[in-house]
């Protein structure tokens, strides 16, 4: 019974988003005002039915109503609960209900926080929002209905997938979905100032913080992904370039330059199509993530049962929403007029070469990830591109935007001079230098000129972004603690929250340099009582016995560490055997730290109480995602500056508005 | 410096960035793609020799068997046409069982035995590689013919 009201709330969630898509934009065009107050309402009503909907399959999972074919196939009766719920997404069609879910939840959110903006903007960004509501729950209606029932009712389900029965991965799709999702606000903000023919630096205000929210959660997304991989997949590697993961990516990095490309927009009301054109990248990739993932065109270890016939269906609903969003790009934005004047060296060009950067690594990813296609289109045989070939591209672009993003913002509106940069910047540059002189001498190098480059990288950004705070603070007449403090609960929150997500690009670049160059890793057979030493600590294995959990029986090593004499840890890597599905699974064991993480995992049992195992010792490994995390953490920061929480949002942007803010 | 100029500089850099861009991308791809063969291809020696590639199928039953050093395995990998002896050292992923469908990445030595780096790994059991699903489709196509017309089937239907 249950489900069917869920079926029936779906249904009901369609009927009022198609209202929402055509009456609050008929409304606007024709300017008659009932027809645009209905916009919130009816994103308020689509909200609620597509959550009777999310609520009617928990129920389902946390009753294990096995007639429904979805919790079947996802759920048994011994899944411990918190996985029953986070099941739910567990699946292709639960994903999309989660997928939909946010979708009405960040068009109830804009018609909540949009208190004051203007009725025919709010009338047509909620339209848009509705069309796409309409693709999503049209897919899911025709092609991959959750609550389908299944006959005979099986006694019991197949089980959750092992692999996704973990925390990190309980919380992992939600944020991606809200990150994707997200952007589909600022693309619906684009859409509507497109179709307005208003695309004015207030706009661009409008749809900062949404986007930044957006980018915030889509940056923990990937990142909770990245080490879920990292532990769960039990080999260790962070970011292996598979299609699944450079369909996170792509949106991330379009996501990236647009942030920064809308800074320009709202200060000097520039890039103003640029903008536009990025927002729609944005979504756009977010779409064809979806479509590259459930498809099944690319082949990737990540890959999920696919099914063509939703491939195709995304694939029209792609090229509409693409299509037609460039198709209404071509026709309005010529009349958009450009923006203000800037020079050569200014921050508006530092801007323009961040984009260009990020867009440059995004054309390079999307290429990447889909020459297996091209090839195979030309009958150039069926290929896989090699990971070297993405951190190639990577390593190709990153240094330019690192030393940049010293530079940037440090750097005037409108026009600097380069002798000010010069003067400004030179100590720390020079103590970057020093510091690559360093690194390349000391053993941290490992002859490996990388190693090197990255950490000066990395403190040119800590150097570069210190100077920026004291330039910003120096003519204040307080201490420059309370300087700080007043300039932080002031109008300084975007500037801070910049600084703190640079500060985390350098983290991220020290990690991913030290765990790239140094770590080390060491495949080997190991009879109980046998000692191995790697990187200064030293394994010991005493043997391996069998545990039950809740609904597995696993093959438990136990391990202890020992740094010189010290014991430092304690280590049970497990080997899973599932009941429900049969399904083996390796459960690492980590000893994680500031420095450096030990890994050990089970491979497999090779007789007499032998295990065939693997060793990791991963040097800075957490500052990947500690990096991430400040990133994420600034982005929360930028978004909570008093100047997105005023009553009335100012038409046009403050001229010459304060050089130092990002 | 006017307006115009400052434009043509912009545009200029920007063009150059494409362009080497692009060298770069296309120069490097070319080391660093792996093709993929059926076994049956790989029989037939279409296979490069000094170039690492991919093979896949399904690992034959009863062909598993562990080596002395409890690290290295030996295992053999069948499109149900033709079948590649496959010989890796390491520890293979959770999924890989007899029966099921595989991609190994490698070369093959002078000894005929495809030397794997990499044994590719996958979320769901019930997931079958694209480029397996394709191999196995084609040469149960080959089989047919064999049987409809008693004579050798075409080697490859795929090229």
């Amino acid at each position: 019974m249950i489900p069917e009201l869920g079926h029936l709330a779906l249904i009901f969630a369609l009927i009022l988003a198609t209202a929402q898509a055509a009456m609050p934009l008929a409304g606007s065009l024709t300017g008659h005002r009932p027809w645009m107050t209905m916009a919130r309402p009816l994103a308020y009503g689509q909200f609620v039915f597509v959550a009777i909907a999310f609520v009617a399959l928990v129920e389902a999972f946390l009753t294990s109503d096995f007639s429904v074919l979805y919790v079947a196939q996802n759920s048994n009766s011994l899944l411990p609960g918190i996985y029953k719920v986070s099941a739910v997404w567990g699946g292709h069609e639960g994903s999309l209900l989660l997928w939909a879910l946010m979708m009405a939840g960040w068009g109830a959110a804009v018609a909540a926080f949009s208190r004051n903006l203007p009725l025919p903007v709010v009338a047509r960004v909620i339209s848009v929002m509705g069309m796409v509501a309409i693709g999503f729950l049209l897919f899911m209606l025709l092609t991959s209905n959750p609550f389908e029932r299944l006959f005979p009712v099986p006694p019991e389900g197949r089980d959750l997938n092992p692999l996704l029965q973990d925390f990190g991965l309980a919380i992992h799709p939600p944020m991606l979905y809200m990150g994707y999702v997200g952007f589909s606000v600022a693309f619906a903000f684009a859409i509507a100032a497109l179709i307005g023919g208003k695309l004015d630096a207030a706009w661009a205000r409008w749809s900062r913080p949404w986007t930044t929210v957006a980018w915030v959660f889509l940056t923990i997304g990937i990142a909770l992904g990245s080490w879920w991989a990292y532990y769960e997949l039990g080999w260790g590697g962070w970011w292996f370039w598979d299609p699944v993961e450079n369909a996170s990516l792509m949106p991330w990095l379009v996501g990236t330059a647009l942030i920064h490309s809308l800074a320009v927009t709202e200060k000097r009301a520039a890039f103003k199509s640029w903008t536009v054109l990025l927002a729609i990248s944005a979504f756009s990739l977010s779409l064809l993530g979806t479509f590259l993932v459930r498809s099944g065109v690319l082949t990737s270890v990540h890959a999920f049962a696919t099914d063509p016939e939703r491939g195709l269906f995304i694939l029209i609903f792609l090229c509409i929403v693409i299509g037609g969003s460039l198709a209404l790009y071509a026709w309005r934005a010529p009349e958009v007029s450009e923006g203000g004047r800037f020079d050569l060296l200014s921050r508006e060009s530092a801007l323009l070469l961040n984009n260009l950067l990020f867009v440059a690594f995004t054309v390079l990813v999307l290429f990447g990830t889909l020459a297996p296609l091209i090839y195979e289109a030309f009958n150039l045989g069926k290929i896989s591109v090699g990971f070297p070939w993405f951190n190639k591209m990577f390593l190709a672009l990153a240094p330019f935007l690192a030393l940049l993003l010293g530079i940037g913002p440090a750097t005037r509106w409108k026009s600097d001079q380069p002798w000010r940069l010069t003067k400004l910047l030179w100590l720390a540059f020079a103590l970057s230098i020093g510091v690559l002189v360093l690194t390349s001498m000391s053993a941290v190098s490992g002859d490996d000129l990388w190693v090197p480059i990255g950490i000066a990288l990395a403190a040119w950004l800590l150097f570069s972004h210190l100077t920026i705070v004291r330039d910003r603070l120096k003519h204040k007449q307080q201490g420059w603690r309370q300087a700080m403090v007043a300039d932080f609960s002031g109008n300084g929150r975007s500037f801070y929250g910049m600084v703190v997500a640079h500060l985390g690009v350098a983290m991220f670049i020290v990690g991913v340099t030290m765990v790239s160059n140094h770590q080390i890793e060491k495949d080997l057979r190991m009879s109980p009582g046998d000692s191995h030493e790697m990187a200064g600590y030293r394994f010991e294995f005493l043997g391996a016995q069998k545990v039950n959990g809740p609904n597995y029986r696993a093959d438990q090593g136990h391990f202890l560490v020992y740094r010189g004499e010290r014991q430092i840890a304690e280590l049970f890597p497990e080997k899973r055997s599932y009941l429900g599905g049969g399904m083996p699974m390796t459960e690492a064991a980590i000893d994680a730290g500031f420095f450096r993480d030990v890994y050990v995992s089970l491979g497999e049992a090779v007789g007499g109480g032998d295990w065939a195992l693997r060793l990791y010792y991963k040097p800075y490994v957490r500052w990947i995602w500690l990096g991430a995390a400040l990133m994420a953490l600034g982005g929360a920061i930028a978004v909570s500056d008093r100047r997105y929480r005023t009553a009335r949002a100012r038409s046009t942007a403050p001229a010459g508005a304060v050089g130092a803010k990002a | 410096m006017k307006a115009r100029q400052k434009r043509l500089v912009l545009v200029g850099l920007a063009l150059v960035g494409v362009a080497g861009a692009t060298t770069l991308a296309l120069s490097a791809l070319q080391s660093n793609i792996s093709y993929f063969f059926s076994p049956s291809q790989v029989m037939a020696s279409e296979h490069p020799t000094d170039a690492v590639f991919r093979v896949g199928g399904l690992v034959v039953k009863d062909t598993l068997a562990r080596q002395e050093d409890g690290l290295t395995v030996h295992f053999e990998v069948t499109d149900n046409a033709a079948v590649v002896p496959v010989s890796y050292t390491g520890i293979l992923p959770d999924l890989f069982s007899e029966g099921q469908g595989v991609v190994a990445k490698g070369r093959i030595g002078d000894d005929g035995v495809f030397y794997a780096e990499e044994v590719l790994a996958k979320h769901d059991e019930s997931y079958m590689p694209p480029e397996v699903a394709d191999t196995l489709q084609t040469a149960h196509v080959d089989g047919i013919v064999e049987q409809t017309t008693g004579t050798e089937p075409p080697r490859s239907m795929t090229q």
